[in-house]
This record gives C-alpha cells, structure tokens and sequence, in this order.
C-alpha cells in the first residue's frame, strides 16, 4: 500500500468536547483507489474524526496533510477546495428545494439551474444513478437522498469520499447498488472511507480497515487478512463472542391474538392488509420486511398509537382470559405490560426528549408512580444508573442532556429503559440500527433474558442474518400482507428474503 | 360610486404601504430563520430617528422656505436608516452572536423600540415649546410628499397610479427586488437553505452568521423606511406619540399572509390597508363599536389564512423549518 500516495494523512489529531476526549492522537492514511472502513464502537470518535477533515469542526491538536501537502481545514468550504466531500448519516439537504437546488448550495457565481441540471444529468449516467433534478427533496425516499447527497459530492469535484453509516437506512437491495457504486469510483482513482458497523459489508466492500477505540487509533490492516471476530476484538480491546443465544422457548403460550388487522395511511393508503398471527409468551417472534412494509403499524396498533381500520388484536391473560386491545388507550395498554420500543430514523423522534437528560428521560415512563403531589425521582436516577453501566452507554454523567450523547448511545438509553420497564410483551423496532457490534450483542442478550422471563418478544428487524440467528419464528411482511410464518431454526436466508419481496416468496416466473 | 373608488384606493394604498415595508423587512429576516418580533420597535425606532434628522435639519435654516429638498429627504432617510441597522445589530449580536431565544429578544425590542420613539418625541416636542403634544415638520413633509406633476392631469390612471410620494414606488421596488432576489439568485437560494436548515447550508460552505446578520440587518432597515414613510408621508410630519400604533404588528400578520413572498405582498398590503381602513367607508352611525369590529378585518383574514395554509399543508407555503431556531456549529 505504501507505493499508493497517500491523498490524506491525518496526524496527532486530538479533539475535546468539553471534559470528552473525542479523538487522542490519532494517525490515519486514507488511500487514492481504496476503500477503507472506519470501524469502532459507538462514540469512539470516527464520526468527530471524518468531521474534521470536512471541516464541521476544527481539532485542537495535529496537522492534516492532503497530497502531502499540509493543509489548514477550517470550514466545509475550505474541505471542497481539498477535494473532501462527507456524506452525512443525517442528509445535510434542504427538504423544500429541489434536487439540483440542493446540489448546487454553496458554489459561486450565477445561478444557472438549467446548465447545471445537465451536468447533474451526466453524473447520473456516468455512475448509474437515477436522480430527477427537478423533484423536491421531501417527495425523495431515503435511497434517493443518499443519492442526491453523493451526486453533490461528485459535482464538486471530490475525489475523497466519506460515507457516515451510509447503509444504516438503506435495504439490502440499495446497498448493493450503493455498493457497486462506490466500487465504480474506487476502480476511478477516488479515495473512499466509510463508517459501518455492519461486518459483512466491511468484509465484501472494504480494501482496508481502521480501528478506532476510545479515541484512539489501534491499527489497520488489509480487510483479506482479519475477519469480523478479529476486527470486533480490536474494537473492543478483548475477546467478545458473535454467536447470539437462541434459548428454547420455555412453556409458551399465546399472549398476543392479532386477526384480519387492517390499517389504512392518513393518505388512504393500505399499510397492514388482513393480518393475522399469535405472539407466544417465553418467544421471539421476528418480524421481517422491506423497510415501510407495515412494520411500524403494526407495532403501533398493538401500543393503541395507530387508528385501526378493521380486525382484533388480543392480550391473552395466563388465565385464558381474552381482552380486546383495540379501542383502548395507550396508557391502559401499557398498564397491562405492553412496551414498545421504536427506534426510528431519527433516533430521538420517538420516546425521548433530547433537552432531557438521562434521568429525566427514565422518568418519562414512571413519572405517574410518585407518592401523592410529588414525583419519584430516585428510582429513575437508580435507573439511569443500572442502564449506564450494564450497556456502557458512554456519558460524562446521568445528568446530561440526551441530545449531546453519540447517536447509538441515545439508542441504548432507550432500548434500555423499555426492556427494564419489565413488561409482559416487549415491541422493539430496529433496536440494534446504527449500533456497533458489541451494543448490539448487549441488546441480544437483554432480549434473550427477558424470553426466558417469559415475556413475549415482538422483534422488528432489517438484519436478515441477526433475525435467523436470535428468533423462534419469523413472521414475512410483504407491502403489508402477511407472507408467510416461518420457524427461525433452519430458516433459509434466501427463502425469507424471497417472501419479502414476494407473497408467499414462490417464483411466478 | 367612482368617486368613492378614487378616494379608498389611494387611502387604501397610503395604508398599505407601511405595512408592505414591515412585511417586506420580516420576510428577508424570516428567510434566514431569524424571527424577528421586535419589528414593530424597529418601526419605531425608523420612524423617530427620521424625525430627529428633519429636526435637526429644519433648526439650521433660517426660514422654512430655505429648505433643499434634497437634503431635506436625504438626512432623515439616512438617520432612518442607520437607526434601524443599530436595532438589527442589537437584535443580531443578541440571538445569532450571544444565541439569545429570539422571541424573548424580539419582543423586548418592540417594548424598547416603542418606549425610543415616545422619550425622544416627547423630548423634541418640550424642546420645541408647543403647548401641543405633537411635533409638525411640515416643510420637511412637503419634500416627502413631492409626486410626479403632471400625475393629476392624466385622469383617473395618473389619479390612481402615478400620483404618489417616491416612498410609495420605493416600497413596491424594494418588495419586487426581494421577491426576485429570494427566488432566482444565488444569494437569495443561499439565503433559503439557511433559514430552512442551517446545518445543511454550513456543510454546503454557506457562511451562516453572516447571512443571517446581513438579512436581518437589511430586513431591518427596510422595516424603518415604513416608520419614515408612515411619519414623513402618510401623517403629513407630524410625530405624535403612539400613533404608529400596531401596524408594526399588522405586518408580521402580512408576512403569514403572503406565505413570505414579498411579491404577494405588494396586493396584499393594499388589501390589508384597504381592511384597515374600511370601517370609515362602513355607514355604521353613531355605532362605534361596529367600527371596532371593523378593525379586526386585517387579523381574521390571517387567521383564515393560517387555517387554510394549515389545512393543506403543503410544504413550499410552510414558514422557514428552523425559523426561530439558533444556529451552532459545534453543538449535537
């Protein structure tokens, strides 16, 4: 690697905020023609790093040299000057503007929207991409935000690419063609770094890794020679185990009766069509999807968060007892033990309270169980304490407000309060998106633990290979019909894949 | 009936075109995502600062009919002007430099712009001695009030459309300007991406701070000259305390009206002015308080408007996402 020239080398980078230390001396080569990952664990400090290269902020200590040249980056402007575009996990685009609006913010001169919708056009050609230059970024998919963001990246002219967890939000179908993309501007002389903490696309895209730890630089080394164990371990500093748990069901019995749900958009569009299925206590029922296929829906109509068009859905006493769910409201619905944690894209939207901080945010859930006129605040404290600790959520204290923690920080808050509500059944959307491999074991284990309780599990996932491994059965969503209920043990990847896409996932053809 | 017509429009249009200055001003500011609530103040502070530049310019001549009449505009436009830069400057270093809640800083610049203009009226009125609680600058007026000479000759189009002050055609230019701006030039696309999400335009190597300082300055300045027009032209030069009253608020109204187009905004301050004023038209009798129902008009057509732009939710009439909202590099 070393006859490459390095395009970056970035060296002694150390960057505080407040009493964090974000980033402590650390050396990075990034390559012309290579794909590095940037792997560690949340919060250690690879977003802050790739920050300062694009110039959102500016280190404190270290030099950063560009075609060993050393240059000062104080601002995204002077980081396009150098060539270096960023591609946020959070799109940095203007939601009313149109695509070629967005893609041209920023540059000088006049404003000639025709002549650069042309130019956009001939990106999109030369790389494959299907970008409309006219279309407003809030009628876009997630997928075609991305694109638009890379397209922007292209027209400027970068040739170092940086990609924050650009697949955390995209379906398996998206990041191949994401993939193959990025493989086209390697195989063009571009230098590409991307944050993941998904092994296997580390492992089939990436040339090289870098390991980050604490802040601190580990090692890197060509991706041929490790493999997802090794990568973990240097992570995380010690040896951790991959292989999830899948406990047998112990004694289960059904908890929860959904029959012919039916729930229809605000806009009239039918998102859970006819669905029905039996969620047992003691078990993990996986629910798997192309993202937007009714999963939320269907969590939600089971919380009383979502009108509901037509059908039941039960909570089955262990007495036998039926109660119908529908029609109550949320909070009684909750009083009965059903939590549900939904993580959604933007992590904080649903469940906490950013300005909160982590105590307070425990509270959220328990702030009615106070004696009389006043809260109880001591338990939330012991709470936030106890999930601080056994999910090494990294803070400066629980007095923090939850906005400031890393975002798969925020996730564990979350996650964490939900599970230790101690429920009778446990909806838990994504709760491992945008975590790094080792959170998300942690997340494994505490859901693994509360089956054994005897909690029916209801688990949203995108991760096909996680959902085989950690469930007893997976229930197929497929544009919000029920496909198909297939037991985890022995579960094809490819067979449930193909009932995601297809009802029944029977080749018509 | 005609004459009726000849005689609200003009009225209606007079009316209208402090507001279209306030509105216009907020609408640059809005733009940028500062919410700029203290605009009333500033109005204000357009209107006495013009005043005391006539003022001072009147007490240097020797007799009324000495007066340039270029001087005579020139000096109070500027005194207006920078007037109402330092009030966007204070509002400025305090929300965008110190991150203050805007809010509470716009509105504690109404109460401060409010109380400027009424000390130093009522200053300059004890200084000048009269018994009367108002100042007359009715020379330096006369020089506002200037129109084309040949308007009134050319019937009821000279009447209805050339016959106005250079404040009137200013206002309409100034609002035009920054509807084109806002919509077709970089500068006003940049301008756009700050206030809908700065994030997004720093990243794109927009220079926020600087943008929201200079749309808020200039938005600033265009609110004072409504002060100016409404004391200079419109009051005949005649300060008295509280008259402006709440137009300054009546065009924060306007700039939800217009959805913050500047451009809508030209028709829709005469339609405001119109309102304003429709309860003198009203044969109401002695019935005072159908006139004060009257005065609403301006309001409930907001309102309704707010409904409807609510109800249809469609995204380009929505203000400005991070209107109100500080901006922070470095903040998570």
């Amino acid at each position: 690697m070393d006859i490459n020239l390095a395009a970056v080398k970035m060296r002694n980078i150390t960057k505080r905020f407040g009493s964090v230390l974000a980033n402590d001396r650390v050396w990075l080569n990034i390559y012309k023609g290579e794909i590095l990952a940037l792997l560690g664990e949340n919060g250690s400090g690879k977003t802050t790093l790739m920050n300062m290269l694009s110039g959102i902020y500016f280190p404190d200590e270290g030099d950063i040299y560009i075609n060993d040249e050393k240059v000062v980056i104080r601002s995204p402007k002077d980081a396009f000057a150098h060539g270096i575009g960023m591609i946020h996990q959070h799109f940095k685009l203007v939601d009313v503007l149109t695509a070629t609006e967005n893609i041209v913010l920023g540059l000088e001169g006049k404003l000639d929207l025709k002549t650069a919708a042309q130019k956009i056009r001939q990106i999109c050609d030369a790389y494959g991409f299907d970008v409309d230059p006219d279309q407003k970024v809030y009628d876009m998919s997630v997928s075609q935000k991305q694109t638009v963001e890379i397209v922007k990246v292209l027209f400027r002219g970068a040739d170092i690419l940086i990609l924050d967890e650009p697949t955390a939000v995209l379906t398996p179908q998206e990041t191949d063609k994401l993939f193959a993309v990025l493989r086209n501007m390697r195989d063009d002389g571009k230098a590409i770094v991307i944050i993941t903490h998904k092994m296997h696309e580390v492992e089939s895209l990436s040339d090289r890794v870098a390991v980050l730890r604490q802040g601190q630089f580990v090692g890197d080394m060509p991706t041929k020679d490790t493999n997802a164990q090794d990568m973990t371990n240097m992570m995380v500093g010690y040896p951790v185990s991959l292989n999830i748990n899948r406990p047998d069901p112990v004694d289960p019995k059904p908890r929860i009766e959904v029959k012919n749900l039916t729930v229809r958009s605000i806009d009239g569009i039918l998102k859970l069509d006819d669905v029905s299925f039996t969620a047992m206590s003691g078990e993990i029922l996986g629910v798997a999807g192309i993202s937007g296929s009714g999963q939320k829906e269907l969590l939600e109509a089971i919380a009383g968060l979502q009108p509901v068009e037509g059908g039941s859905i039960c909570y089955v006493d262990d007495d036998g007892t039926h109660d119908e769910l529908l029609g109550k409201d949320p909070l009684s619905i909750a009083e009965k033990g059903i939590a549900l944690s939904f993580v959604p894209e933007d992590r904080l939207g649903m469940g906490l309270v950013g300005e909160m901080n982590l105590s307070d945010n425990m509270m959220l859930r328990s702030f009615r169980k106070g004696k009389g006129f006043f809260t109880d605040r001591k338990s939330p404290r012991r709470l936030a304490k106890q999930v601080v600790e056994e999910l090494n959520v990294k803070t400066p204290n629980i007095e923090t407000p939850v906005r400031k923690l890393s975002g798969g920080n925020v996730q564990k808050v979350l996650v964490g309060r939900e599970i230790a509500s101690a429920p009778k059944v446990l909806l838990t959307a994504y709760a491992v998106r945008g975590l790094d491999i080792n959170s998300s074991h942690t997340i494994y284990d505490l859901i693994n633990q509360q089956k054994q309780k005897g909690i029916a599990v209801i688990y949203v996932g995108e991760d096909l290979d996680v959902l085989l491994e950690l469930c007893d059965r997976i229930l197929v969503l497929c544009a919000g019909k029920v496909s198909g209920i297939v037991p985890g043990r022995g579960a094809k990847k490819r067979d449930v894949g193909m009932m995601m896409t297809r009802l029944g996932g029977k080749d018509n053809a | 009936m005609l004459s009726t017509v000849l005689s609200f429009l003009p009225r209606a249009i007079a009316q209208g075109i402090p507001l279209l200055y306030g509105a216009t001003g907020e609408i640059v500011t809005q733009k940028s995502g500062n919410m700029n609530l203290g605009i009333p103040g500033v109005m204000y502070v357009g209107g006495i600062c013009g005043v005391i530049g006539a003022f001072l310019y009147e007490g240097t001549l020797s007799s009324p009919a000495a007066i340039n009449p270029f001087l005579a505009v020139l000096i109070p436009t500027l005194f207006c002007l920078v007037g109402s830069l330092l009030m966007g400057l204070l509002f400025c270093f305090l929300t965008v430099t110190l991150r203050a809640n805007q809010n509470v800083t716009g509105l504690a610049m109404t109460t401060f712009g409010i109380g400027f203009g009424n000390f130093f009226g009522g200053s300059l009125v004890k200084l000048t001695g009269a018994d009367m609680p108002f100042l007359a600058l009715t020379a330096t007026s006369n020089c506002f009030k200037k129109t084309l000479p040949f308007a009134t000759k050319l019937g009821v189009v000279g009447e209805l459309l050339l016959n106005y002050s250079f404040l009137v055609y200013l206002a309409v230019a100034v609002a035009l300007i920054a509807a084109f701006i806002i919509k077709r030039t970089r500068t006003g696309l940049h301008l756009r991406a700050v206030g809908e999400n700065p994030a997004t335009a720093d990243s794109a190597g927009i220079n926020v701070n600087r943008y929201k300082y200079l749309a808020t300055c200039i938005g600033c300045m265009i609110a004072g000259l409504g002060g100016l027009y409404y004391v200079m032209d419109y009051a005949g030069g005649i300060w008295a305390n509280d008259a402006f009253g709440d137009r300054g608020w009546l065009a924060i109204a306007l700039v939800i009206f217009t959805v913050w187009r500047p451009d809508v905004g030209v028709l829709a301050s005469f339609l405001f002015g119109g309102l304003y004023i429709l309860h003198m038209y009203i044969p109401s009798g002695m019935n005072l308080a159908v006139k004060e129902l009257y005065k609403m008009l301006p309001y409930v057509v907001t309102i309704v408007v707010l409904i409807i732009s609510s109800l249809r939710n469609q995204r380009d009439k929505q203000p400005p996402q991070s209107l109100g909202l500080p901006y922070f590099r470095e903040d998570r």
